[in-house]
């Protein structure tokens, strides 16, 4: 391929260039995330008047601490459980859809639409339709037996907020799998169609193992979603409670250092996450080129 | 092995497109049948009803006495092979030729043996366990047949196979797929838009234009006795002359020239007359009719001179060693003119 190289006559003028952009990356990411590493290393006074560096003191305190193991263990069910909800309707929309005929932009359309609803107006939305007193769904599950109040039962409560935070991403997943399954020549489904493969078998045996690269890339980016970017749904509806059953990391780093003013441990809690994402980027840069591609 | 008896079919689209007018066709058991035009010509969707991938508006197609119109592709027994080959990218060659067969519930050891098997027809052994993305186009091309000829299927139906083969290995496949369809003597359509792999491959060609068969033959009745205006221009390289001619009590006269006399069976009148390259030879000297020479193409065994005679382009196959100049004097064999009707195009009874 032809690279066209671009030879600027002052040797300052790439970096002038360049300047506004590390700008924007210095000022807006890698100064607060330092921030925070220092911070973690630290303890402040309730009165935010003196600083005292403590080590790893705060690192050691968390696993000590026994909401913060429980918080753990709530995002562990948590992010899987939004992922594996999320990516798996996602795929059956989607795979529904190669197989309409008629109409199937509509629906597109129409599936994409979540995707824009603010995570906090979706975790409002799914409060009020499960609310104990004025939902719809409690009402229609108290007719099947079941007596739903995710104030009071953690586990209704853990499935609140996996179905808001899965809702919006949904579409997202759609998405992608749309644009996956595009990609897959006819002609190969048709040449599995003679060979015998029914529509099941077809779909086991060459269409999703050929959407894996999308199906991994997908999970990776749901897990970090759900990680990271569901701490308006949880506030929005349950607030991590009832005894702690939604109190996933992220949120947790939120009422520690903000509620409940203690920086230094909830500094100690983001770099957790920082580490934990960052794990997640490199796997999946290292795995979505080797392992799963064919 | 089976007849495939094709009556009456029609495609039309939703959308009022008709890819597909009222075909007709009888193939006998171990024909392989060529299906030869233009793109658009309907060629490939009259291949993909016979194997079930697309529905049929009317009409009926039956192989081995069944009609199969409303019978899944997988229940017809035939075998594809498609233009991008189509080689499932995740699994081995091995994998790839088994598939069919696992999908049928053919036992593990009859798999075994019949991939072998096919394998070595097809020189494709050592690659058994490779993907098809570490095989080259002729590999690929190969699995892709390979596939095809595990399954024993009653026809085997080709979708242009070798048109994303460069020209040498295209010729050399060419061969390969003739000496293997006569092997196995397995009933075969192909579909492809070269005349020169159908005059090469077919036992009988079947010309389509605009979704019609404009001629069913052998290639060289084909060759030599096109149907139509539309058959003698495409069917043949290069391509057979044709020109609006007047014919005035057997003088045939191009331009107002008379270019040959004598012609016995045509009515006067405006005719298309029709002339193969090498019927135009140079006259003896002192006779013949003029023809400007406008360029040369040399084909090393043959010289095609391109020129016109009374403005008419005409081209001619010559020996290399014949003398070429810039007007030349020029015979044809009048024995050998195809004449059309003016306006349909079909060729008239001499």
């Amino acid at each position: 391929m032809q690279t066209k190289r671009t030879v600027f006559g002052n040797r300052l003028l790439p970096y002038a260039f360049l300047l506004p952009q590390l700008a924007v990356t210095v000022v807006f990411f890698l100064w607060p995330a330092a921030q925070a590493v220092i911070q973690s290393f630290q303890r402040e006074d309730a009165f935010g008047l003196s600083t005292t560096w403590v080590g790893l003191a705060n690192y050691v305190d968390l696993l000590h601490e026994p909401t913060y193991l429980n918080s753990l263990k709530v995002t562990a069910i948590f992010a899987p459980a939004v992922t594996l909800l999320s990516v798996g309707l996602g795929l059956v929309f989607a795979v529904s859809l190669d197989r309409l005929v008629r109409g199937s932009r509509v629906y597109a359309a129409l599936l994409v639409w979540p995707y824009a609803v603010a995570p906090a107006v979706a975790g409002i939305m799914w409060w009020f339709l499960f609310n104990p007193t004025i939902g719809l769904l409690p009402y229609l599950l108290a007719a099947v037996g079941y007596r739903w109040d995710h104030s009071l039962q953690p586990t209704d409560a853990m499935i609140l907020v996996v179905i808001a935070a899965s809702w919006k991403q949904v579409s997202y997943n759609f998405l992608f799998f749309m644009a996956g399954l595009q990609a897959i020549p006819k002609s190969m489904i048709e040449a599995a169609a003679i060979d015998g493969a029914g529509p099941v078998k077809r779909f086991f045996t060459i269409v999703f193992p050929l959407l894996s690269p999308t199906t991994f890339f997908l999970a990776v980016i749901n897990l970090v979603y759900a990680m990271f970017d569901t701490f308006p749904v949880i506030h929005a509806t349950t607030g991590g409670n009832p005894a702690q059953s939604t109190n996933i990391l992220v949120y947790k780093v939120f009422v520690d250092g903000f509620i409940g003013l203690n920086l230094g441990s909830s500094a100690a809690q983001s770099v957790v996450l920082m580490v934990i994402v960052v794990t997640l980027t490199v796997i999946q840069f290292k795995w979505v080129e080797r392992k799963v591609n064919y | 092995m089976s007849a495939i008896e094709i009556t009456g079919v029609s495609k039309v689209y939703a959308g009022g497109v008709r890819a597909v007018s009222d075909v007709s066709l009888s193939i006998a058991d171990g024909e392989f049948i060529v299906l030869v035009g233009p793109s658009g010509c309907g060629k490939s969707t009259l291949l993909r009803m016979i194997a079930g991938l697309e529905t049929i508006t009317s009409g009926t197609v039956a192989i081995g006495n069944r009609v199969v119109n409303e019978i899944d592709p997988a229940a017809r027994n035939i075998a594809m092979v498609f233009q991008n080959y189509a080689l499932y990218p995740h699994m081995s060659v091995y994998d790839n030729l088994a598939y069919g067969l696992r999908n049928r519930g053919v036992p593990k050891t009859d798999i075994d043996a019949r991939v072998a098997e096919a394998a070595r027809m097809l020189e494709i052994e050592p690659f058994l366990t490779r993907k098809p993305k570490q095989l080259s186009g002729g590999q690929r091309q190969r699995v892709a047949m390979g596939r095809a000829i595990v399954r024993k299927p009653d026809a085997f139906l080709f979708d242009e196979p070798l048109s994303n083969l460069d020209a040498k290995l295209r010729v050399s496949m060419r061969g390969e797929i003739r000496q293997l369809q006569r092997r196995l003597g397995v009933t075969s359509v192909y579909v492809t838009h070269d005349q020169l792999e159908a005059m090469t491959l077919a036992d009988r060609i079947v010309v389509l234009n605009g979704g019609r068969i404009e001629q069913v033959g052998r290639p060289l009745d084909v060759y030599h006795n096109p149907a139509s205006t539309f058959v003698a221009s495409f069917i043949g390289s290069p391509a057979m002359n044709l020109a609006e001619a007047e014919v005035t009590g057997g003088a045939v006269a191009i331009g107002g020239q008379v270019v040959a006399s004598g012609v016995s069976g045509v009515k006067d009148g405006q005719v298309i007359v029709g002339l193969r390259a090498e019927d135009i030879q140079p006259a003896a000297p002192g006779t013949g009719v003029p023809f400007a020479v406008r360029y040369i193409e040399e084909l090393g065994a043959l010289r095609l001179v391109h020129g016109s005679v009374e403005g008419r382009h005409l081209t001619m196959a010559l020996s290399p060693d014949l003398p070429l100049a810039d007007e030349m004097k020029v015979v044809v064999a009048a024995d050998r003119l195809h004449f059309f009707e003016d306006g349909s195009g079909r060729r008239m009874t001499r």
